[in-house]
């Protein structure tokens, strides 16, 4: 599906501050693959999906989708495959914007035309998708984003990226940003969603228990490399301390520091 | 009188659509206003001197407009120029570029040259009293521009302008280049400025290369009294009719002031400055606004 080798990104080149944000990443996601993706802060695991989105080009490596070279592709072309969610909530939607509106213009990706696509069969067909959400927004297809809370917006994101069915989805620690109550409910939302449409996905979290529980792939980022990559039966027998005792064993750092790095709350 | 203030606040209309379009929609702020809007008079002017149609001349006009504007964001997409200076440099441009256009001159009357205006008034005399036929006419116009901006902002790539001046980051996460969004909106926008340029030069019977001079604050004040005067709404028809009403408004002050103002000593040249004051208390009134709506808010949540 979609395959990184040997990529590398270096911010500031030949200055003082160059910076080694990502060290020769040999990756490759299967289709149905559902990849969580746990590491401190700095590991390189925002800039490992800017690198996949195309919000940065790579300094050095190939990227490839379907075995076709997209590498130098910018992120509106690769966009047309790829769904994403970021942190923020606000990044997804419109904000003075109906909620109908919003939900037209996701539905299909590519260039738009002077087509007027949003009639009643759609706002009946969006109708019956919001329902899933059970959060009361069908009866709210006119009011505008801004009045709606961020769990509320990044459910409908979440909605909204599965119906323009991308071939594979970022999600950036799209819960961080939420109170516990929301962030359960878009996270269940998220599993039923990828498992419903076997999307191919990957999360980045800073929950570890999440990271075991969800997904069948687990990948551990420091320093810009992938330093544990676990799958299938392996990944289904982990837990969070065996997660930090492996850390501890690959960097060789004091186990104090472990906990405070990978954060598990 | 209330008739030419009317027809004056419709003629520059069309010109706050446009404004409206490239602040609001589009978040783009766009100084090519000041070189577009004479563009289109000089164009206009020129074309129907070679004794042109009306018509052809006026969408002669439209493509110059359209064209300035695309220069515009080309600037502002190819070479990473901050859009409010990629306008200066257009305006700047556009300034030579419109004395050119009008043959080496600042100046071009066309008093007694047939114009649309003087096609439409001797089409409808007898018909409309003659006082009120060219009122009647740029109601026509303004309001067919108005509805053709509604439609064309119900369609989806008209919705995806709208999203793009709300969330860049999710045009580009729907696989759409909001470069090519910026160049359609910016070039729509001036294509506006330049037909109510053209308009206005057949009004006022000359082209003038100073005619647009600070236009683009009075297109910006007309779509923030627009705004103050309605009430806030997400329906585009409401936000097109705020901004035409707007323009009404704003040159009915302008007109009270260039003609009475010398009562209290004002000279035609104190505009400006009275331009100026009127966005800084329109400002300040709608933060006053913002601020009362959200005390009142929070008296109603306790």
């Amino acid at each position: 599906m979609i395959e990184l080798k040997n990529v590398s990104i270096v911010f500031n080149q030949g200055t003082v501050n160059e910076n080694q944000a990502l060290s020769n990443i040999d990756l490759k996601v299967k289709e149905g693959d559902f990849i969580t993706i746990i590491g401190s802060n700095g590991a390189g695991k925002s800039t490992l999906f800017n690198t996949i989105a195309g919000t940065i080009l790579p300094s050095d490596g190939t990227i490839l989708v379907n075995d076709k070279v997209v590498t130098r592709d910018p992120e509106y072309k690769r966009a047309k495959y790829i769904g994403r969610i970021f942190q923020n909530p606000t990044l997804g939607t419109a904000s003075n914007m109906s909620l109908e509106d919003n939900m037209m213009i996701t539905y299909k990706k590519g260039f738009k035309w002077l087509k007027r696509s949003l009639n009643a069969r759609m706002r009946e067909f969006f109708r019956g998708e919001l329902v899933q959400l059970r959060m009361g927004l069908e009866h709210r297809m006119k009011e505008n984003l801004v009045m709606f809370s961020g769990g509320q917006r990044q459910a409908l994101t979440l909605l909204m990226m599965v119906l323009s069915k991308p071939a594979l989805i970022l999600l950036d620690e799209h819960t961080a940003a939420l109170d516990p109550k929301n962030a359960e409910i878009v996270l269940e939302l998220t599993d039923k969603f990828i498992k419903e449409s076997r999307l191919t996905s990957m999360m980045i979290t800073h929950n570890m228990s999440h990271a075991i529980e969800f997904g069948n792939r687990l990948l551990m980022m420091d320093k810009g490399e992938i330093i544990f990559d676990i799958e299938g039966d392996a990944k289904k027998a982990l837990t969070v301390e065996k997660l930090i005792e492996k850390f501890h064993e690959l960097r060789h750092k004091s186990f104090e520091n472990d906990r405070t790095l990978l954060s598990d709350d | 009188m209330i008739e030419s203030i009317l027809v004056e606040g419709l003629i520059y209309g069309i010109m706050v659509l446009g404004v409206f379009i490239s602040f609001r929609v589009l978040d783009f702020p766009d100084l090519t206003v000041d070189g577009s809007f004479p563009l289109g008079a000089a164009l206009m002017v020129q074309c129907l001197l070679t004794g042109m149609n009306g018509w052809l001349a006026l969408l002669i006009a439209f493509a110059g407009g359209v064209a300035a504007g695309v220069v515009t964001a080309v600037i502002h997409n190819q070479l990473r120029v901050p859009n409010l200076l990629a306008g200066i440099l257009t305006m700047t441009m556009l300034y030579s570029v419109n004395i050119r256009i009008m043959g080496d001159r600042a100046n071009v009357p066309i008093l007694k040259h047939e114009t649309l205006l003087t096609q439409v008034t001797e089409k409808l005399t007898g018909i409309i009293p003659d006082d009120y036929i060219l009122l009647v006419f740029f109601l026509l116009v303004a309001l067919t521009v108005k509805v053709l901006l509604d439609i064309f902002f119900r369609t989806d790539l008209g919705m995806t302008l709208g999203a793009m001046g709300n969330n860049e980051q999710m045009v580009i996460s729907q696989g759409v280049n909001p470069k090519t969004l910026k160049t359609i909106g910016v070039g729509l926008s001036n294509g506006l400025v330049a037909i109510s340029g053209a308009f206005a030069a057949q009004y006022l019977g000359f082209a003038d290369v100073g005619l647009g001079q600070g236009i683009i604050v009075s297109g910006l004040a007309s779509v923030m009294i627009g705004e103050f005067l309605v009430l806030k709404s997400n329906r585009i028809g409401v936000l097109t009719f705020c901004a035409l009403a707007g323009s009404v408004c704003f040159y009915a002050v302008m007109y009270v002031g260039r003609y009475y103002g010398y009562m209290i000593h004002m000279t035609p040249s104190d505009l400006n400055l009275i331009k100026g004051i009127l966005i800084i208390i329109l400002l300040v009134m709608t933060k006053f606004k913002k601020f009362k709506k959200v005390a009142f808010k929070s008296v109603v949540a306790k």
